[in-house]
């Protein structure tokens, strides 16, 4: 039996359309942006400039910063710029721009010869330039380097999917399973951890049942069946779920033992480690209700978003929302020049005639954010003091602890911004402990 | 580059749950009307008289503050015609006209816009309005009642409650078990909302189905009075059927604004709840408790909130106030 956990909502799932369906290749665009920083951490340096013929997975971008990860290019081409672009996040951000010559000739990938050490293991992963998959992007190299002193003793693999809509890591599992459980298996070599586990949500069934197949008679390794709550697939809701461990506020998992990767994440370790090839492309999904055909897609990192919605079919009505990421923690879009990049799991479409923007009322305390928090906070008190720019009180509250999964916001029937309260006092209080420090 | 498009750019999350205040209200009010339609039917119109002004004053009121004060009407919301409906629901059938006016204005003007309208008001707007006609029109809101077991045309008898307590001392005959059907059922004896218990209960399972109220407050508030029944040798399914404990229960001590947001806290709001109804029951004067128990209670909700708030995830002990 799954458990069921006293915070979180179930979201309707809205994955239907695409779960069912293979990965497709997405076709070459006519340009390819790649951003120097798609990753947290320090941006990387260009390597090439304008004029320069690049070749797939050759490196664009580095620097010798621990906490980042290299950039690669994508296509063959010429680089037609390195300039400032729009980026997801609103901000411009340094990017290669390079056209496609359509001949896709590659660089040499080569995986670790001989024995694999840890050291081998976190070399190939940094050159491959990993991060996080699932869209915080965090450089992988760093997560599989625990500092001195701090064991790892269970590794979970994050194949939850929370986000309504998004299926590419469903896809991923059923596709890729091997290499799924190859990848596990190298992070539990790298980090010496003895447990293993894969954590699936109760609505893929499918999925979980080809690993359960897999994973037959391993003592080390076991799937977590998890219940279809959101959010399950936030890291220390997870850890919480399947190893009934609470990372301390303000810590890592890794002060509780655990690691955890996302299921793409893992195959990418794998296809790095065993191939040495570099993360130039990416699985996601495109859907919602203002796109004609949706579909899972493997794309080259670079691609306008624009192309992939061509890809689709094109806008279904007249376009009124675009989301990179999912629909609880994705940002809504300006232009869809902006390309897809590392974090990418997902653009989700919505016609103007969905699109509502709607005057929000008083809280009317009515405590439904509250007993969905998963960190257990009073959503509606930090709410109302940043109301009123109490920022010392939604410190008292704790507003740091807040994950920003959006649940406060999605559950509230006075319709309150509350992610944008949390989002704006975290703001202010990092910015203040700056100034202090 | 593509045609720039006209797209809508707002914070995550980008769904919503469907559930709205107004659709909240709606339900409270729809779950409500068995009982009000059934008081129309056994008091007659004059009791449709009483729910239309108490409903009219009280949007009236709120609508004409809200325009003095220059904010935006919020009556759409249909929080002030929930209040006026309530109110009516716990006023005697045979009140004067001017009853339901006065006390609908009290309700919002007091009860609720002085303290800045819908979300900050500490006291159950309703209740608030009927304590204030208790206290300054004490014979009209207490005689006005029909005799529970007599024919509908009779007037001015005790209400059950004062029976019992008169019983108590030896006053008065008093035999709780004939009660049981007329409560249950068609209780010509009581306040509108107490006409029948059946029809509450109705519009009782829609909220809890819909998930609109939670099971804690008012388990907790009717399973204390029925405890405390055993304790203080009174009939306690007639304790719980009575004096409008069960409209009390489920759809004034579940006032999200006046009552606490933990669950803990609606425990212990619960339980103090029924506490300090049997209490006023058996031990005071006043012959029937819930109006002033959850009053009393609504003005520690703010307390109970606060020390009853859930410990976070990853700290270890209850919500200190750290940097405060
Ligand atoms: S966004 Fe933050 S405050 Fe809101 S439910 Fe999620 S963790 Fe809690
Ligand atoms: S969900 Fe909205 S209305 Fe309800 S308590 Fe939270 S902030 Fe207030």
């Amino acid at each position: 039996m799954v458990k069921i956990a006293r915070w979180g909502t179930y979201l309707p799932e809205t994955k239907e359309k695409t779960s069912g369906r293979l990965i497709e290749d997405a076709s070459l665009p006519s340009e390819v942006v790649i951003p120097l920083c798609q990753h947290i951490g320090a941006p990387c340096d260009p390597l090439v400039e304008k004029g320069d013929r690049v070749l797939i997975g050759q490196k664009i971008g580095d620097t010798e910063a621990f906490c980042s990860a290299p950039i690669h290019a994508s296509v063959s081409g010429e680089v037609i710029g390195v300039e400032p672009r729009p980026h997801f996040t609103g901000d411009c951000l340094l990017s290669v721009v390079i056209a496609p010559d359509g001949k896709q000739e590659s660089v040499e990938f080569a995986g670790v010869s001989g024995k694999l050490t840890p050291q081998k293991v976190r070399c190939a992963v940094r050159e491959a330039g990993l991060v996080g998959l699932g869209g915080a992007a965090f450089p992988t190299h760093v997560k599989l380097c625990p500092p001195e002193g701090k064991s790892i003793d269970s590794v979970i693999i994050n194949g939850c999917e929370c986000e309504p809509f998004i299926t590419c890591d469903h896809r991923n599992m059923l596709e890729k399973t091997d290499l799924l459980l190859d990848g596990l298996r190298i992070i539990m070599a790298t980090v010496e951890a003895e447990k293993g586990y894969i954590g699936i949500k109760m609505n893929k069934l499918d999925a979980i049942r080809k690993v359960e197949e897999l994973v037959a008679g391993e003592e080390n390794v076991k799937v977590a069946r998890l219940d279809t709550k959101y959010p399950h697939g936030a890291e220390k809701q997870l850890i919480k779920a399947i190893l009934e461990r609470e990372v301390p506020s303000g810590g890592l998992p890794m002060d509780v033992g655990a690691l955890v990767h996302n299921a793409g994440t893992t195959i990418a370790i794998s296809e790095a480690v065993r191939e040495g090839k570099p993360l130039t492309e990416r699985v996601l999904t495109v859907t919602g209700p203002g796109v004609k055909n949706p579909k899972n897609l493997r794309v080259k990192i670079g691609t306008p978003i624009g192309h992939l919605i061509e890809e689709c079919g094109g806008f279904e009505g007249e376009p009124g929302k675009v989301i990179m990421g999912g629909p609880m923690t994705g940002f809504a879009q300006f232009s869809i020049d902006v390309p897809v990049v590392k974090g990418t799991s997902g653009v989700i479409l919505f016609p103007r005639d969905q699109v509502k923007i709607t005057p929000h009322d008083p809280c009317f305390r009515c405590g439904r954010c509250i007993r969905a928090c998963p960190v257990f906070l009073i959503p509606n008190f930090i709410g109302l003091y940043v109301e009123r720019d109490m920022i010392d009180k939604a410190e008292a509250y704790s507003v740091m602890d807040c994950i920003e999964c959006g649940l406060c916001g999605y559950v509230c029937p006075a319709r309150r911004p509350m992610v944008q309260y949390m989002k704006y006092a975290k703001g202010k209080i990092m910015a203040r402990r700056k100034k202090i420090s | 580059m593509s045609e720039p498009l006209e797209l809508v750019v707002s914070a995550p999350p980008h769904i919503r749950a469907k559930e709205t205040v107004s659709g909240i209200i709606g339900w409270v009010i729809l779950a409500l009307l068995p009982v009000t339609l059934m008081s129309v039917y056994v008091f007659g119109l004059y009791a449709a008289k009483i729910i239309i002004l108490s409903v009219g004053t009280t949007v009236l009121t709120e609508a004409a503050i809200q325009r003095l004060r220059k904010i935006p009407i919020t009556i759409g919301d249909g929080s002030a015609a929930l209040t006026g409906l309530l109110l009516a629901l716990i006023l005697p059938p045979k009140v004067p006209w001017w009853i339901p006016v006065i006390g609908g204005f009290v309700a919002i003007a007091l009860g609720k816009q002085v303290f800045g309208g819908l979300g900050y008001n500490v006291f159950n707007p309703a209740l608030v309005g009927r304590a204030v006609l208790m206290v300054s029109w004490a014979e009209l809101m207490a005689q006005s009642w029909l005799s529970p077991l007599g024919r509908l045309d009779a007037v001015s008898t005790a209400t059950p409650l004062a029976l019992m307590k008169q019983a108590r001392v030896g006053l008065a005959q008093f035999h709780s078990a004939y009660y049981y059907k007329p409560l249950l059922f068609t209780n010509p004896g009581g306040c509108l909302g107490e006409v029948s218990a059946l029809l509450l209960l109705v519009g009782v399972t829609i909220l809890l189905y819909k998930r609109i109220i939670e099971w804690r407050i008012p388990a907790s508030f009717l399973g204390t009075v029925f405890v405390l029944s055993l304790f203080t040798k009174t009939d306690p399914l007639f304790q719980v059927l009575a004096g409008g404990l069960l409209l009390g229960a489920f759809f004034m001590a579940t006032d999200y604004v006046t009552s606490p947001m933990t669950s803990r806290g609606a425990l212990i709001f619960g339980t103090g709840c029924g506490f300090i109804t049997v209490l006023l029951r058996c031990f005071s004067n006043v012959s029937e408790g819930v109006t002033y128990a959850i009053l009393f209670m609504n003005a520690l909700t703010p307390l109970i909130d606060r020390y009853t708030m859930p410990r976070i995830y990853g700290k270890g002990k209850r919500r200190e106030k750290s940097s405060s």
